[in-house]
């Protein structure tokens, strides 16, 4: 067995392990990957009905005082000012070259106070990006509460009924990409309709020495334990990028599809000028979202071939249990973006043809 | 699940089961837990010549692939198409509805005695 003592735990740690969790290392930190039911089950139990993932490696950063929105508005791509309190944006973090650092979702709490939750991968990157200009800013004071609060994301169609049992609220009450405080199984909480499975849900952060007896309360409301393994499978469904697989420091947002996330608008934003030139050239390979036509999974790293030609590289690949089929999705040059494009995959010396299709490749009915 | 005797096994995690010239191959209990839900398997055709001990196919799990090296080696005489079609049964029992190929073997003794049987291969496991 690898040693993972020098990886860092959760406050759920002990919990993950007392289910029968496989512990794996992800961007530094000893995470289940999935229990005892596996992947298959636990996307199921997500599409179906409901499942909970611990997301408290994630870093939770917050920004208050009377300079907070001008100064996140300077640093990040989010237009904070617009944003009414109790709201939340996903947008990303771009270097001054317009390179995505992370991407990441800021809530406005308050019209002085924000709170950033980062990718665990890009935690340290975020901060190096953002502490050291906050602290030469008088108007800001950053807490890290990565620590003292822990995460829950709990998602499904069944979801939101089920933390409503809970959630005297009702939680229901929350809608999409808004947040409010709520006490959550007698847990005082914060509680945002956000999540990274294309199914609805919340995430819940607790204290952290609160948060076991939160996920011991989902449980026993039907919520399935569920692990990295199935997250990556519900994300890649619906067509949610993940920073390090589906973009870097390398990218920039609009060859990786996130134009609409990214707010360059703001004078003074750090990322304004090169942003606005990397759009205005245009990007010659862009992200596009392709599903198997032969047998053979993609894989993140692998290949695009079109005519012999290496034309792309895939960036996340599967098999998706919901749609029954294999997907991925990689940078192609632009001429071979259109839908309906053929494309083959070098599946390790074996070549595949692909189909272009449309992102995402999965989307829950609404009502 | 206890590891049947009535076969030998590769320490690449694979089982030979004898019956005649005719040897049936797999993946064991202890592989198809390591890898999880099995979701893809890509094996030879029919008639390919394989070389004992050398890769003959793949095994995808959700995570991650892995390489398939025969435990004998001979001509196949026949491919598991329901696991190719329906890779969960590799998890629902490696050991029987999950075998993977039949391979005609003319030195059956030989390749057998490379081998390891059952108690041999839990106390590898084991470690």
């Amino acid at each position: 067995m690898p040693d993972n003592t020098a990886l860092t735990r959760t406050p759920l740690y002990s919990t993950h392990v007392a289910a029968g969790a496989r512990m794996v290392e992800f961007g530094g930190w000893d995470m289940p990957v999935q229990y005892s039911d596996g992947i298959l089950a636990e996307v199921r139990a997500v599409r179906e009905n409901a499942g909970m993932f611990d997301v408290s490696h994630m870093a939770r950063l917050q920004f208050v005082g009377p300079e907070a929105v001008s100064f996140l508005d300077r640093m990040l791509a989010a237009d904070v000012a617009g944003l009414r309190q109790g709201r939340a944006r996903y947008h990303v973090i771009c270097n001054a070259q317009g390179g995505i650092i992370d991407d990441a979702i800021v809530y406005r709490i308050t019209d002085d106070q924000c709170l950033l939750v980062a990718n665990a991968g890009n935690a340290d990157a975020v901060r190096d990006f953002l502490i050291p200009a906050a602290q030469q800013n008088g108007g800001v004071f950053f807490s890290d509460l990565s620590e003292d609060v822990a995460m829950i994301a709990v998602q499904g169609p069944n979801a939101v009924e089920i933390v409503d049992r809970l959630c005297p609220l009702p939680a229901s009450s929350v809608r999409p990409f808004r947040v409010r405080r709520a006490e959550v199984a007698g847990i005082p909480s914060r509680i945002a309709r956000t999540g990274y499975t294309g199914e609805d849900g919340f995430e819940i952060m607790p204290p952290a020495d609160r948060v076991a007896d939160l996920w011991k309360a989902l449980a026993a409301e039907g919520v399935a334990p569920s692990g990295l393994g199935a997250r990556d499978v519900l994300r890649l469904e619906a067509g949610l990028m993940l920073h390090g697989n589906d973009m870097t420091v390398d990218n920039n947002p609009y060859e990786a599809g996130l134009e609409r996330f990214t707010h360059i608008e703001t004078p003074g934003y750090i990322a304004g000028d090169a942003l606005s030139a990397i759009r205005g050239a245009g990007t010659d390979r862009v992200i596009v979202g392709f599903r198997m036509v032969g047998r053979g999974i993609p894989r993140h790293g692998l290949s695009v071939i079109k005519d012999e030609n290496e034309v792309g590289i895939v960036t996340s690949g599967t098999h998706s249990p919901t749609l029954d089929a294999n997907i991925g999705m990689g940078y192609v040059d632009r001429g071979l973006s259109d839908e309906g494009t053929r494309l083959e995959i070098d599946v390790r010396g074996r070549l595949v043809e692909a189909e272009v299709v449309p992102l995402p490749f999965y989307s829950r009915l609404r009502n | 699940m206890t590891t049947p005797d009535d076969r030998k096994y590769s320490d690449e995690h694979e089982w030979a089961l004898v019956d005649g010239n005719v040897v049936t191959v797999g993946v064991t209990q202890f592989a198809t837990d390591s890898l999880g839900d099995v979701v893809y398997v890509d094996l030879p055709e029919s008639g390919t010549e394989i070389t004992q001990f050398d890769k003959f196919g793949e095994i995808e799990s959700v995570k991650a692939v892995s390489d398939l090296f025969t435990p004998v080696g001979g001509t196949i005489l026949e491919v598991n198409t329901g696991v190719t079609d329906m890779p969960e049964k590799v998890n629902e029992d490696p050991y029987t509805v999950g075998w993977l190929l039949k391979v005609e073997v003319s030195d059956a003794e030989a390749q057998l005695g490379k081998l390891m049987d059952a108690a041999a291969y839990d106390s590898l496991t084991a470690e």
